[in-house]
C-alpha cells in the first residue's frame, strides 16, 4: 500500500469510529449536524476541494462534482427535513473505501503485469583492468568486456569470447527449451545463463539492447488504443453529463406535477451517485494490457490494443513460405541409392566431391553426413559451370550434379521427379544414385495451419518459388490457397487482391520473417514477423512479433486476442447493465444511496478480477 | 524532441481527460498519457521544450490536483 492508500485508509477508519460514536450519542438538533459535519470534513475534504477547483477550472461533472453535490446535497436534506444526516457521511465513506480499493486493486494488476515482463538486468560485472566490477547495464559501452555467472542474466547484447554455456531464453521467448551457446557466438541479453561461465563482448549499448527495445514496445503499447478503448472515453464524455441531466429532471419533474420535493430530490442524488462510469473506464484498458502482458510472457510481442482487437477478427491468413512454414534451409530429404549401392557410400561419396565448394547444398550434404570430410582424400576437384563437380576421391573418379552433368558425362541416371534441388551422384562411370535437397516444413507447420483452420480462418501460401515445390508444401501442410513464382513485388498485388475478397468486418494478417517483406508486412491489416529474436528490421516492421519461430504462435495469439475481446465484452455489458438496473431502481426509489455506492464498487471490483483472466495464457 | 516521463495519475478518466487538455496546449505535437503504465509521453518542439512541458503539467493539474511528475 502506497503512502497515499494508507492516509485514506486512516481517514476511513477516523471517520467511520466518529460517525458511529455520534449516531450513540443523545445529541439531537442543530448539534448534530454540527457534529456530523466532523467527520464528513475528515473523509470527503478532498472531494470537496477537488468539486470546487473543477468548477472553477470548468471540468464540471467529473466524479468529485457528483458526489459533492449527492452529498451536499443529503446534509442540506437533513438539515431543513428530518435532521438525519448519517447517509452523506456513510455515502461520502463508501465511495471512498471503494476508490481505495480500486486503487490497491489497478495498483496490484499493474505490477502483476509489469513483473511478468521483467526481464531488465539488474546488474553487469564489468571487467576493468583485470577486476570484476558490478555496474549498472547504462554504464557498460561497446567494446567492454562482460562476465556473466551461471543462474545470472545476460544483461547486453554482444559476443561471447571465452566459455559455452546453454541459456534459458523462456523470458524472451516462452520457450523452454534451453539454447546451447559457444564461443563465438552472438547472445542477446535477458537470456539466463544456466551452466558455464561466459566472458561476453559487449556489441550494442543497454539503451539499443534487445531487452530495452522489447520493453519500449510493449510499454507503449498501451498507446495506440482499440477501438473499444476509444468507445469508451467518448462513452464518458456523453454519458455523465446525459445522467446529470436525467437526474435534474427528475429533481424538478415530478415534484412539479404531484409534490414531494424532499423525496424526489432524494432520488436525483442517488441517480447521481450511480452515475459514475468507473468500471468501465478502468476494467477496458486493463483488459487490453493484460491480454498484451500475456501474449508478451509466451513470447508474442503486440504493438498496441488495437492491433490485439483487430486479430480477433482475421479471417485470412496469408503466409511467405520460405523461413516462415518452411525452415529455410536446405536440408537432405531423400537419398535414392541405385541398385547395389547403399545409402552410406551414396552420401559419403557427393559429400567428399562437393567439399571444396561453398554452395549451400554442398554444405546440407556434410550436415547430412554428420561428420567433417577429410580434405586429404579428395584431389583433382573441378568445377562444370551450370553442371556440377567431378573429382577424384581415395583414387575413384567421383561426379555429383544435376542431370546435364549426368548426360555429360554419358552416365545413364534415373530422373527423379520430387520438387527440390536433386543431386545425382557417379563413382568410376557408374551410377550410385540421387539425393534430394529440399527446403523442409517446420515440424510444427501442419499443426499450425490445422490450428488456425479451427478456428475459421483461411490459409493462404505466397512463394517466390515454383509452382510444384509450392504445391508440394501446401499438400503437405493442407493450406488451402497458394501463388508461386512471385517476385517480391508481386507479394504486394497478391496481397491487395486478397485483402479486396476478404469477408466483410473481417481482417487480414501476413506473416513473414520480417526480413524482405516489409511492404508486404505493412500493407496487410496486421503484419506478424516471425523468428524476431536479435532482428530489429523484423521488430520494428511488424504489428505483432513472435519471438521464435514457431508458426503455432499464430493460433496461440489469436486464441489470446479473443479471450481478451471477449473479456472486454463481456465488462462493458455486465457494468453498463448493472448502472442500468441501479439507475432504474434508484429513480422509482426503491434502492438508496449506500446501495448504489455498494453496486458500484462491486462492478468495478468484479471488472477488474475479469480483466486480470486476460492475462492468462493456455 | 519526444521525452517520457513517469506520473502519477489516479484514475483512468482523468488521465484520458488529461491527454485531451494536454494536446490542446499551445506547442505540443503529440501527447499520450497512460493510466496503465503511469506513463506520459510529450512530443513538442526543442527549443521550447520546457516552457511547453511546463504550461502541459499546469493543465494536467487543473483536471486533477493530485497528478503528479517525476522528472
Amino acid at each position: 500500500m502506497s503512502k497515499k492508500q494508507k492516509k485514506v485508509l486512516i481517514r476511513i477508519l477516523l471517520a467511520a469510529a466518529l460517525t458511529l460514536l455520534i449516531a450513540l450519542s443523545p445529541a439531537s438538533g442543530l448539534l448534530l449536524f454540527f457534529l456530523y459535519l466532523i467527520p464528513y470534513l475528515i473523509i470527503g475534504y478532498d472531494v470537496l476541494r477537488k468539486a470546487a477547483l473543477g468548477v472553477v477550472h470548468g471540468e464540471v461533472f467529473d466524479e468529485n462534482f457528483l458526489m459533492a453535490v449527492a452529498t451536499v446535497g443529503a446534509m442540506a436534506l437533513g438539515l431543513f427535513g428530518d435532521n438525519s444526516y448519517a447517509e452523506a457521511v456513510e455515502v461520502m465513506l463508501l465511495y471512498q473505501v471503494g476508490e481505495l480499493f480500486q486503487s490497491y486493486a489497478v495498483g496490484k494488476s499493474r505490477r502483476n503485469i509489469t513483473s511478468l515482463m521483467d526481464i531488465r538486468p539488474d546488474y553487469a560485472n564489468l571487467e576493468r583492468d583485470g577486476q570484476l566490477e558490478r555496474v549498472d547495464p547504462d554504464e557498460v559501452q561497446t567494446g567492454d568486456i562482460i562476465v556473466v555467472r551461471p543462474g545470472e542474466r545476460i544483461p547486453l547484447d554482444g559476443v561471447i569470447l571465452e566459455g559455452s554455456s546453454t541459456l534459458n531464453t523462456s523470458a524472451l521467448t516462452g520457450e523452454s527449451l534451453p539454447r546451447e551457446a559457444a564461443c563465438g557466438d552472438s547472445v542477446i541479453n535477458g537470456c539466463v545463463n544456466m551452466s558455464g561461465l561466459l566472458k561476453i563482448r559487449v556489441t550494442r549499448p543497454y539503451g539499443e539492447s534487445t531487452v530495452a527495445k522489447i520493453l519500449d514496445l510493449v510499454e507503449n503499447s498501451s498507446l495506440k488504443k482499440a477501438k473499444a478503448e476509444n468507445f469508451i472515453t467518448k462513452f464518458a464524455r456523453y454519458y455523465t453529463p446525459a445522467v446529470c441531466t436525467g437526474a435534474a429532471v427528475l429533481a424538478v419533474l415530478p415534484p412539479l406535477i404531484a409534490g414531494g420535493w424532499m423525496e424526489w430530490i432524494g432520488r436525483a442524488l442517488t441517480f447521481l451517485v450511480i452515475s459514475c462510469p468507473c468500471a468501465l473506464v478502468i476494467s477496458i484498458p486493463l483488459s487490453f494490457f493484460s491480454g498484451i502482458g500475456g501474449a508478451s510472457r509466451a513470447g508474442i510481442l503486440v504493438k498496441g490494443g488495437n492491433y490485439l482487437e483487430a486479430l480477433a477478427d482475421t479471417r485470412t491468413i496469408v503466409f511467405d513460405k520460405t523461413g516462415t512454414l518452411t525452415k529455410g534451409v536446405f536440408e537432405v530429404a531423400e537419398l535414392s541409392p541405385a541398385e547395389g549401392a547403399d545409402k552410406e557410400e551414396l552420401l559419403e561419396t557427393a559429400a567428399l566431391t562437393e567439399s571444396y565448394s561453398g554452395h549451400p547444398i554442398s554444405k546440407s550434404l556434410r550436415e547430412a553426413l554428420g561428420q567433417e570430410t577429410d580434405p586429404n582424400r579428395v584431389t583433382d576437384v573441378e568445377e562444370i559451370a551450370g553442371g556440377g563437380v567431378t573429382a577424384r576421391v581415395d583414387g575413384h573418379e567421383t561426379a555429383a550434379g544435376n542431370g546435364r552433368l549426368m548426360e555429360r558425362l554419358c552416365i545413364s541416371y534415373f530422373p527423379c521427379e520430387q520438387p527440390g534441388t536433386v543431386v545425382y551422384v557417379a563413382k568410376d562411370g557408374h551410377y550410385l544414385g540421387s539425393i534430394l535437397i529440399s527446403d523442409q516444413p517446420k515440424p510444427s507447420a501442419a499443426a499450425a495451419i490445422r490450428g488456425l483452420q479451427a478456428q475459421n480462418v483461411r490459409t493462404v501460401m505466397l512463394t517466390g518459388d515454383s509452382g510444384r515445390v509450392a504445391q508440394a508444401v501446401a499438400k503437405e501442410l493442407g493450406i488451402d490457397e497458394f501463388h508461386s513464382d512471385l517476385l517480391p513485388g508481386d507479394k504486394v498485388q497478391k496481397v491487395e487482391a486478397l485483402l479486396a475478397q476478404k469477408p466483410a468486418r473481417s481482417t487480414l494478417a501476413f506473416v513473414g520473417d520480417g526480413i524482405n517483406d516489409a511492404p508486404v508486412l505493412s500493407r496487410a491489416d496486421i503484419g506478424i514477423a516471425m523468428g524476431a529474436l536479435g532482428s530489429d528490421a523484423a521488430i520494428e516492421a511488424a504489428d505483432i512479433v513472435l519471438m521464435d519461430d514457431d508458426p503455432q504462435k499464430i493460433s496461440l495469439a489469436m486464441r489470446i486476442s479473443r479471450k481478451c475481446l471477449r473479456i472486454v465484452r463481456q465488462n462493458i455489458v455486465f457494468a453498463l447493465g448493472v448502472k442500468a438496473a441501479c439507475l432504474i431502481l434508484g429513480a422509482l426509489g426503491i434502492t438508496g444511496m449506500q446501495a448504489a455506492i455498494f453496486a458500484d464498487v462491486g462492478v468495478m471490483v468484479l471488472a477488474v478480477l475479469n480483466a486480470m483472466r486476460a492475462l492468462k495464457v493456455s | 524532441m519526444q521525452k517520457k516521463f513517469k506520473v502519477e495519475v489516479d484514475c483512468a478518466n482523468c488521465a484520458a481527460k488529461m491527454e485531451d487538455a494536454a494536446a490542446k496546449v499551445d506547442g505540443v505535437n503529440s501527447v499520450t498519457i497512460s493510466f496503465m503504465t503511469q506513463k506520459m509521453v510529450l512530443d513538442a518542439p526543442d527549443d521550447r521544450y520546457d516552457a511547453v512541458l511546463k504550461n502541459v503539467v499546469k493543465t494536467c493539474k487543473k483536471v486533477d490536483s493530485d497528478f503528479e511528475i517525476q522528472m
